[in-house]
């Protein structure tokens, strides 16, 4: 199967539109059609192919002045709002930021920061569970999450995506298991942030 | 359960005196391990060969044990278990079993090093054991099995025999069972031959199992290779044991000696075993008849000055030995000598007791014997050493009670204690049977080759049996914990290194049949014995 195909397989979710070594932001091609936090997504230029954590996402404003107003107040149901302002579409934007957790170089998996940052206008793409099954072989990337800096609150996070992950394996529990050990012993000086993620794992 | 070579942990911390540390991996549960296992840890460069000593529980964060995590809850504890909370165990690296050059040539080593850090520790596997303890073959004798493990434990009887031995355990804890089995192992083998004082008749034809069963003795498995001798014959006859001779002891046979180990037996002064030597010195071979007949202090000699009251004290005790039933003015047979004849045939003699269970009867005879086979050995053995001729078979001398021998009070005096001190030039060695080893002389305690113990739980005595060992306090904690039946502690001489074992079957038809000699063994021995005819 070549490339290109297993490529266009995958569910497109959006295009770079923000990038730095340790995150990217990528904006939706269709309002609030946003991957879930914790979900692998991954980018890709000629070498390298990227691996992030969906860890955040906005709805806002194309324009940053124009702030949107209620219209709901003559509407019997919020889809009415949406259909009798079909501009609204237009006028508002989904974007996501993904933490980077690995690339790929040359075809092999490496479970730490790549090289270079992903480039504008790379497209993002949803990892299909064999991806994520293959990604999630090695915890390494928990030790990123746990160390990167983020709006969001860590334990939600690594909860959120052991969780999407654990949807790729048979076994949920056993994977979850397994992660969680990785967890003690990561936050062994942090009982509290570890049975914080363990409470929002459990199945 | 526990499959061959299970891997149970890493090394994380040790030293060569105390043992090392090893933490278990989440998959080995702490509930799993038992004291007194074998395992193996894979060095880098050698394979070392040790036991469990202790386990214990650690946690990684000191809050964990102030604030418990919900336990309740199967996944929390789950994956606490093993990475947070973990198990690790004691182990006591004992031999190299391979490596370096001398564990290939020579089989096992002792360590003189430690395995390094994060070294792969396993349970051992069959082969491990079987390497360390050797299969049983014309020297070695199956014992029993090691913890969990159906590979057989095989003492090395040869090294058994050439000193003395302790086998100690708290009353019904199988030391008689133990002593019958080991008994039967230098027989099937042939390294030594044995006399046995047996105070409760229980090794000659048949004793009975905690359960009552009858169980089959020495006589009934080797009738050719047995005699047993009775102090009371009645007793034998009514328990239809046929005897091959009565023992009876003449007066003129006790010797001062033998009066001075009973001093605290039959509560006698110093002053009147002083008084044993002088009259016996005095009075010659009939000193003691002679004694108990005088009428008062003023009957005696003029030359010797012994006070009325000490010698009304020793008459009275003498008075004591002559009531037993198997003393005779002067005895018809030489016992000694019989007993000699049979053990230069090679014929093993047990001592039966009968009713006569006191120890002044136990002591006086064992005493009385042994002296005098020891005194006849030790003619032998100069013999041989001056005349360069076969010196006599290794003799094993069984006594049962036997602090009431070896108590540091008497140990200097009896011929016991001199027999576990001079060990083995001069071929005689003692097997010891006791429940308060604690009562045993310290030195002669330190000269035992190999020592099995059972279940012991007062402390002195735990340490008397583990005194002089290396890894003392994690042999006790072994000791300590064993089961009260079936299970012992080997360690010493005879073993390379300590083993805890769950005894072989002993009172079953095939467990019998597994004692006695093959087909092919009796032709061998046929041989020998033809050969030996012509020597």
């Amino acid at each position: 199967m070549g490339f290109n195909k297993i490529m266009s397989e995958m569910q497109r979710v959006g295009e770079v539109i923000e990038a730095s070594t340790t995150d990217f932001t990528a904006q939706c091609y269709e309002l609030y059609q946003i991957p879930s936090l914790g979900s692998l997504v991954k980018t890709k230029d000629q070498q390298f192919e990227l691996y992030g954590i969906v860890y955040n996402a906005t709805t806002t404003s194309l324009e940053p002045g124009r702030r949107p107003i209620a219209r709901g107040k003559d509407e019997a149901t919020e889809e009415e709002i949406y259909r009798t302002s079909p501009q609204l579409l237009k006028l508002l934007k989904s974007e996501f930021g993904a933490v980077v957790v690995g690339h790929k170089d040359n075809g092999k998996l490496y479970h730490y920061l790549p090289p270079k940052p992903a480039k504008i206008h790379s497209f993002v793409y949803q990892c299909p569970p064999n991806e994520v099954k293959e990604f999630s072989q090695s915890f390494d990337f928990l030790n990123m999450l746990i160390n990167a800096h983020l709006p969001v609150p860590a334990e939600e996070l690594i909860a959120a995506a052991l969780r999407q992950m654990s949807q790729a394996y048979e076994d949920r529990q056993a994977f979850l298991v397994a992660a969680g050990k990785e967890l003690a012993i990561l936050l062994s000086g942090n009982l509290n942030q570890l049975k914080a993620i363990l409470g929002r794992i459990r199945g | 359960m526990t499959q061959e070579n299970q891997r149970l942990g890493i090394v994380v911390s040790g030293s060569l005196n105390k043992g090392v540390e090893v933490r278990l991996d989440s998959s080995a549960s702490v509930e799993d391990m038992a004291v007194g296992r074998f395992v193996t840890i894979e060095g880098q460069k050698r394979r070392f060969f040790g036991m469990i000593t202790d386990i214990s529980l650690g946690v990684i964060d000191q809050k964990l044990t102030v604030t418990p995590p919900d336990t309740s809850d199967s996944f929390i504890a789950e994956v606490l278990a093993g990475t947070s909370t973990y198990g690790t165990i004691h182990v006591l690296p004992t031999l190299i079993i391979s490596g370096d050059a001398a564990s290939m040539l020579q089989g096992p080593q002792p360590v003189k090093t430690i395995p390094s850090h994060f070294s792969v520790v396993k349970l051992a596997s069959q082969r491990d054991v079987e390497l360390v303890f050797g299969t049983e073959d014309e020297k070695r004798f199956f014992i029993g099995t090691p913890l969990d493990m159906e590979t057989k434990v095989c003492l090395n009887l040869e090294e058994l025999v050439k000193r003395s031995n302790g086998i100690f355990g708290k009353s019904g804890t199988g030391k008689t069972f133990l002593t019958r089995l080991l008994l039967i192992g230098i027989l099937q083998k042939g390294t030594a031959v044995n006399l046995v004082f047996d105070m409760h008749s229980e090794y000659g034809w048949e004793s009975r199992d905690e359960r009552g069963r009858k169980v089959k003795a020495l006589k009934q498995l080797f009738p050719a290779k047995v005699a047993v001798f009775t102090l009371d014959e009645e007793s034998s006859r009514r328990r239809k044991v046929s005897t091959d001779f009565v023992v009876r002891i003449g007066y003129d046979e006790i010797e001062p000696e033998d009066i001075a180990l009973l001093r605290q037996t039959l509560n006698l002064t110093e002053l009147a075993v002083e008084a044993v030597y002088q009259l016996s010195r005095r009075f010659g071979k009939n000193w003691l008849e002679d004694t108990i007949e005088l009428k008062g202090a003023e009957e005696l000699p003029e030359d010797l000055k012994i006070h009325e009251s000490t010698l009304q004290s020793l008459q009275r005790g003498l008075a004591t030995i002559r009531r037993l039933p198997f003393l005779v003015p002067h005895s018809p047979d030489n016992t000694v000598k019989r007993i000699l004849e049979y053990l230069e045939r090679g014929i093993n003699v047990i001592l039966e007791f009968g009713r006569y269970t006191d120890i002044t009867a136990y002591i006086l005879v064992a005493n009385l014997l042994t002296r005098r086979i020891h005194a006849q050995y030790r003619e032998a053995m100069e013999r041989a050493i001056g005349e360069d001729t076969v010196p006599p078979r290794q003799l094993v001398i069984t006594i049962e009670e036997a602090h009431r021998f070896l108590n540091p009070e008497v140990a200097s005096q009896t011929i016991f204690g001199t027999i576990a001190r001079e060990m083995r030039k001069y071929n005689v060695t003692l097997l010891v049977v006791d429940q308060r080893p604690s009562g045993i002389d310290g030195e002669v305690m330190s000269q035992m080759g190999t020592k099995i113990t059972c279940l012991l739980d007062n402390e002195r005595d735990i340490d008397s049996v583990l005194s002089g060992v290396p890894n003392k306090s994690e042999l006790k904690s072994v000791l300590s914990k064993l089961e009260s039946r079936q299970q012992a502690l080997i360690f010493g001489h005879a073993v390379p290194v300590p083993v805890v074992v769950r005894t072989r079957e002993y009172g079953s038809a095939q467990s019998y049949k597994e004692f006695l000699p093959s087909e092919t063994e009796v032709a061998k021995q046929a041989e020998k014995d033809i050969e030996e005819l012509w020597e």
